[in-house]
């Protein structure tokens, strides 16, 4: 089929749905795990320590899950930090040997520079104006969308694969004490470990509000084609043109 | 899609090699020490690979150590509750009856009054301890490393694991030799210059910088060496397990 827009082949390579997936699942593993290990201490500091004797950066208007924390609610949560840890760092472990796969496989295959990279025209102040502004409007995409990335998906998903991922994944391990002792750097680079705390939190929810604009922006492009283009490979639309 | 014969092969040859692959990576990972108490369960691959990587990797770190200016003011300490007879008595008498005792696979049983404790060498640090819960704080430790206590009853050379217990009931860890002989893991009887308040730990905390704050168990009082985890408890290593946490804490 040599239309416009059309390509060769499936619309995501059985590869890229297979990583999505399993990122996706251990993406939803992660938020609720951390939301239940943030519950045992819901106040966030700057620098390396901070304890409830401590002024916090900020606190979060939640119950807690241990008596220590006074939150002003007259009750605490059922302590759930041990499988919460568990399983927090099982689908960490999954999600960045899933990841590294991906990028190593992406770099190697031309999906980046192909599929994500941006074209220098698509980057300028007008083009990214006009892009932003249909995407403001809910315009639903043309069929030719179907089969390639716009320029603020390219410069979003290279933004939550190469900042946002990355990040993430360094604060979490800026965490672990037996990390920091073979690397030091890896926590005072972030001004200390309460916070890498908090710039884990922070980035989780910017990773949080990609997830829910990512969803929907699928509702307003299709949610069948979409959803049967990440799970079978094709949109509906192709089939038809066959 | 047919599936070529030889194609049948190269795969038949590749799953294999990954299945031999896998079960030599389990026995040297076994051999080397490299595999966790609490291993088992649905949790366990993900507790093995921190635990083996950390291993590999922290064999010789060591734990950042901050500057006097740094120690937390005012000093933190998480409540551990009301406590039993047996550590109020001994408080009453100022601890001169507290006893260290070190058992199990060492050739001269020992038993430590804290006195004795303060005269062997002592290492002085100012390290971070970081709850599980997300706080943390920094203090100054004075203690005699594990390691010169572990030197002076004679360790087997097959010992693998030190048990540690609180006089505190239920209240037990373990570490591996390389945590146990490291030189920051201490058995503290000082913190911030002077002796251990109650609620921190007091008069004999094990120290462990490298790991999370509940491997700092308190009240210490006595020490099992041994090459058979599966002995203590219900065989997971220590009590956290028990309880739904990781045995190894570095992370």
């Amino acid at each position: 089929m040599a239309g416009a827009g059309w390509v060769d082949g499936p619309r995501h390579t059985l590869f890229v749905r297979v990583t999505h997936w399993i990122t996706t699942l251990c993406f939803f593993a992660l938020l609720v795990t951390g939301f239940e290990i943030v519950l045992s201490h819901p106040r966030f500091y700057w620098g390396e320590t901070g304890n409830i004797l401590t002024r916090p950066l900020f606190v979060l208007p939640i119950p807690a899950s241990r008596a220590s924390v006074e939150t002003g609610y007259g009750y605490v949560l059922p302590d759930q930090n041990g499988w919460s840890r568990a399983l927090h760092f099982q689908a960490a472990w999954l999600a960045v040997l899933t990841g590294l796969l991906y990028v190593v496989s992406g770099l190697a295959g031309r999906h980046f520079r192909k599929d994500l990279l941006p074209a220098w025209a698509d980057l300028s102040p007008r083009a990214l104006i006009a892009a932003t502004g249909s995407h403001l409007h809910f315009a639903r995409p043309d069929a030719s969308e179907a089969w390639s990335y716009n320029v603020l998906q390219r410069l979003t998903y290279i933004l939550v694969i190469f900042v946002l991922f990355p990040l993430v994944i360094w604060s979490g391990l800026a965490m672990s004490p037996g990390f920091t002792s073979a690397f030091p750097a890896s926590v005072t680079l972030l001004g200390g470990r309460q916070s890498a705390r908090t710039i884990h939190f922070l980035v989780s929810i910017a990773l949080l509000l990609f997830l829910l604009i990512h969803v929907l922006m699928i509702f307003v492009a299709g949610f069948a084609s979409r959803m049967r283009a990440m799970i079978m490979g094709n949109p509906p639309a192709h089939r038809e043109h066959i | 899609m047919s599936i070529s014969r030889r194609k049948l092969f190269t795969r038949g040859l590749a799953a294999t090699a990954s299945a031999a692959g896998l079960g030599v990576a389990a026995r040297l990972a076994q051999k080397y020490g490299l595999i966790p108490p609490d291993h088992g369960g649905i949790y366990g691959a993900g507790e093995t690979l921190t635990y083996a990587c950390q291993r590999l990797l922290t064999k010789h770190s060591m734990a950042r150590e901050f500057s006097r200016s740094q120690i937390s003011s005012p000093p933190f300490a998480n409540d551990t509750g009301p406590l039993t007879d047996a550590y109020k008595r001994l408080q009453l008498g100022g601890f001169a009856d507290w006893r260290l005792t070190v058992g199990g696979m060492v050739t001269q049983p020992g038993s430590f009054s804290l006195a004795e404790l303060r005269s062997f060498p002592a290492r002085t640090q100012i390290t971070e301890i970081a709850c599980e819960e997300g706080w943390s704080y920094i203090a100054e430790w004075t203690g005699v490393p594990l390691s010169h206590v572990l030197h002076l009853v004679g360790t087997h050379p097959k010992a693998t694991h030190v048990v540690y217990q609180s006089i505190e009931p239920d209240w037990w860890d373990s570490m591996d030799m390389a945590e146990a002989l490291h030189p920051q893991t201490l058995l503290a009887h000082a913190m911030n210059g002077g002796d251990i308040p109650t609620g921190s730990g007091g008069p004999l905390r094990m120290r462990v910088p490298r790991q999370l704050g509940y491997k700092s168990v308190k009240y210490i009082t006595h020490l099992t060496v041994t090459n058979d985890l599966k002995k203590f408890g219900k065989g997971l290593g220590s009590a956290a397990p028990e309880g739904g946490y990781a045995w190894y804490a570095g992370i």
